[in-house]
């Protein structure tokens, strides 16, 4: 069975149909493309997945893990193992990033019945995490992405996924935006973590960073759908091309 | 016959029951003649205007002839089970280390206070002790400040018993904080306690007073404190008011501001039926710094409401004046906040803000920021807002494997940290927000209660 299976999944969101039926299977030890043109459903299907309120499906069924994800609320999917890397991380004025990180990573542990890291070893392997990442321990002592430039923020979203080391990591345009070096450093932090046990579905509207993050499997998706899937190939194909056939094909 | 006296409006069962327990009481109240003139008037102007209502715009959010159905007895003094009950209190600052000065019920009480060893330049005495032997450091000061036109305070002058008096001697630095722990033992009754500091030049004083008392009772508080503050001193004054669920309490900060001075005031509301906290604070001499904050934390049908007039009347001040509210349930509450600055105070630079945040739908928040401006040379600004939870936030922590509940408190700690934070003390700081989490864990119990339900 496949860590992630999407079924026929549907989405209305504002009385539009976003998704419109994607298929998708997702094996432990995957890298998964999902490529497409702006307004294609992408971040849809992301948030969908991660479980934000006004992003319920209206048919079709996710299974993570064999789990019904819909099933469960967005902290447990968290908890389960799922990450999403937001395209657009939010600044919580206030809340340190050491606390944040410390309770999210907790909170998660006691979820799933392991103990909790007190404050010496919490500390010990998020320093050991930053360090690999190349993130400045300054960074650490801020509040959440407060003051964090573009690239920093994307780097934050990373240093998560390498902390909490879940399952099904989905990048939701994590190069958008990022000059080369910070690409570099978000391709080297999941490299890191690609393992037989572990998936990721990376979002992207640009080849660029499949440059650095070898895709075993690139989808396309247009007008809420899946249209076609390949391999990495495809991803250069796109590249040259463009997504022009895809929407023409998807309208006819 | 004057004319007028036939449109009196009708008193009040409270008005008549204090108009009553003045007269009863006059003769017993401590004082010499000036302080007995000093009572009359303030109890004329209280006689003539009544309890503050809502057609009286600085009470327009908390109409006392409502809210205040019936005036409770004069409290008596404390007995012994009422003052070992109290030794338990002021546990809310957890272990700060302060020099305590407990007051049962309004009345001093020196077996529960410290008054060993004081230091050098401080000079502590009770305002009943104060008054029956003429002290001199009541005069030019008691009544200086807490005077003009407001009917609670005229009330808390016409009705004081008992109180702090405390002297900050000049050049003293006082490292223990002062905290003036006032208590209602547990029966229904009304106190009018009266403090006064005096914070001589270039001094250094930290002065805490908390005000708590018992569930269920529902006992009235009226306390006023005068502060001065000398040139080039240094004050901070944190209040805390967590009274009991049924209790009514008004409380009065008036607050003179020398020059070159620093001056950090904090509020902390928490417990009490009806709280009205009102903050009168004048920069008199130039170049203070002042910062006044508050937090403020309701549930169930509480309704707070905090007022707040700086008057800056010398030139080149700055005051940053920054309240958080946290309104649950059906919860109601106030700040009103007016910056003053006067012809003279040129280069003044003052900003305010206050926010709400509304845990409920039916939760409310009244917001009135007020600039008036007499100066031309002036930095001023004000902003308010009120408004829920910001759910994309509440999602990305949720997204991060944290439960709804905790991903709420963490937000909350945050929104009340921004005021918190401006107390320089770090034990009465964390102590603070330690009550804050308590009440959060609180809250999220009763919410997962709910939903086994």
């Amino acid at each position: 069975m496949a860590l992630l299976e999407v079924e026929n999944l549907h989405v209305v969101i504002d009385g539009k149909e976003i998704l419109q039926g994607v298929d998708l299977a997702v094996n432990a030890g995957e890298v998964h493309a999902i490529m497409g043109p702006n307004g294609s459903g992408k971040s849809t299907l992301a948030y969908v997945l991660a479980g934000k309120e006004d992003y319920a499906p209206t048919a079709g069924t996710v299974r993570f893990d064999g789990r019904d994800l819909f099933a469960m609320a967005p902290d447990e999917r968290a908890a389960a193992g799922l990450f999403l890397a937001f395209q657009y991380p939010l600044e919580i004025p206030g809340v340190a990033t050491m606390t944040f990180l410390r309770t999210a990573l907790n909170a998660q542990r006691k979820k799933r019945g392991e103990a909790e890291l007190s404050t010496p070893e919490f500390l010990k392997k998020v320093r050991e995490v930053a360090k690999k990442l190349g993130v400045d321990q300054e960074m650490l002592r801020r509040a959440v992405n407060v003051g964090f430039s573009g690239g920093e923020k994307k780097r934050n979203e990373i240093l998560q996924m390498a902390l909490f080391e879940p399952r099904l990591a989905v990048l939701d345009e994590t190069d958008s935006g990022l000059d080369i070096d910070a690409l570099r450093i978000v391709a080297d932090g999941v490299n890191r973590l690609r393992s037989p046990k572990r998936a990721f579905v990376v979002i992207t509207h640009y080849q660029r960073l499949l440059n650095y993050i070898v895709p075993d499997v690139v989808h396309v998706l247009a007008h809420g759908r899946i249209v076609k899937t390949g391999d990495k190939e495809l991803a250069l194909e796109l590249e040259a091309r463009g997504y022009a056939e895809y929407q023409e094909e998807a309208v006819a | 016959m004057n004319v007028m006296a036939d449109v009196t409006v009708m008193k009040t069962a409270a008005e008549t029951a204090l108009a009553r327990a003045y007269a009863q009481a006059r003769s017993g109240l401590p004082g010499d003649g000036a302080i007995a003139a000093q009572r009359q008037a303030a109890f004329d102007l209280f006689a003539r205007e009544g309890l503050p209502h809502r057609r009286i715009e600085e009470w327009k959010y908390t109409d006392l002839r409502v809210l205040m159905r019936e005036a409770k007895p004069l409290a008596t003094p404390p007995d012994a089970a009422a003052k070992a009950r109290a030794k338990a209190a002021g546990k809310l600052l957890g272990d700060v280390e302060c020099r305590r000065l407990v007051f049962v019920d309004g009345a001093f009480v020196p077996d529960l206070s410290d008054l060993t060893a004081l230091e050098r330049g401080l000079a502590v005495t009770s305002l009943a002790a104060a008054l029956a032997d003429n002290d001199p450091a009541l005069a030019g000061h008691l009544g200086k400040l807490a005077s003009g036109s407001d009917v609670a305070v005229a009330l808390n002058t016409a009705l004081m018993g008992d109180g702090a008096v405390i002297r900050v001697g000049a050049g003293s630095t006082i490292e223990r904080p002062l905290h003036l722990v006032f208590v209602a033992a547990e029966k229904p009754v009304a106190t009018f306690v009266r403090s006064l500091v005096i914070v001589e030049q270039g001094a250094r004083a930290m002065l805490i007073e908390s005000h708590e008392g018992p569930a269920g009772v529902d006992y009235q508080v009226n306390a006023a404190l005068e502060l001065f503050v000398g040139d080039e001193a240094h004050v901070d004054h944190v209040k805390i008011i967590s009274e009991g669920s049924e209790a009514l309490h008004v409380s009065t900060l008036a607050a003179a501001i020398g020059g070159g001075a620093r001056f950090n005031g904090f509020t902390f509301t928490t417990g009490g039926a009806v709280i009205r906290n009102q903050l009168f604070v004048k920069f008199d001499g130039e170049d203070t710094v002042a910062a006044i904050r508050g937090a403020t934390l309701l549930k169930g049908k509480q309704h707070a409401d905090t007022t707040l007039v700086v008057n800056h009347i010398a030139r080149g001040c700055q005051s940053r004046e920054v309240f958080k509210a946290v309104l649950d349930d059906e919860a109601h509450g106030v700040f009103q906040g007016r910056i003053i600055v006067r012809p003279g105070a040129q280069r003044t630079d003052a900003k305010m803000m206050t926010r709400a945040l509304l845990l409920s739908e039916r939760a409310e928040a009244d917001n009135k920021p007020e600039l008036e401006i007499f100066a031309d040379d002036v930095q001023c600004g004000h902003g308010a807002t009120a408004g829920a939870l910001d759910r994309e936030l509440k999602f990305y922590l949720m997204a991060r494997g944290i439960p709804p509940a905790e991903a709420e408190a963490l937000l909350i700690q945050a929104f009340l940290g921004e005021a918190v934070e401006g107390i320089e003390h770090a034990g009465v700081r964390e102590a603070l927000m330690e009550v804050v989490a308590d009440w959060l864990e609180t809250r999220s119990r009763a919410g997962a209660e709910v939903e086994h339900a």
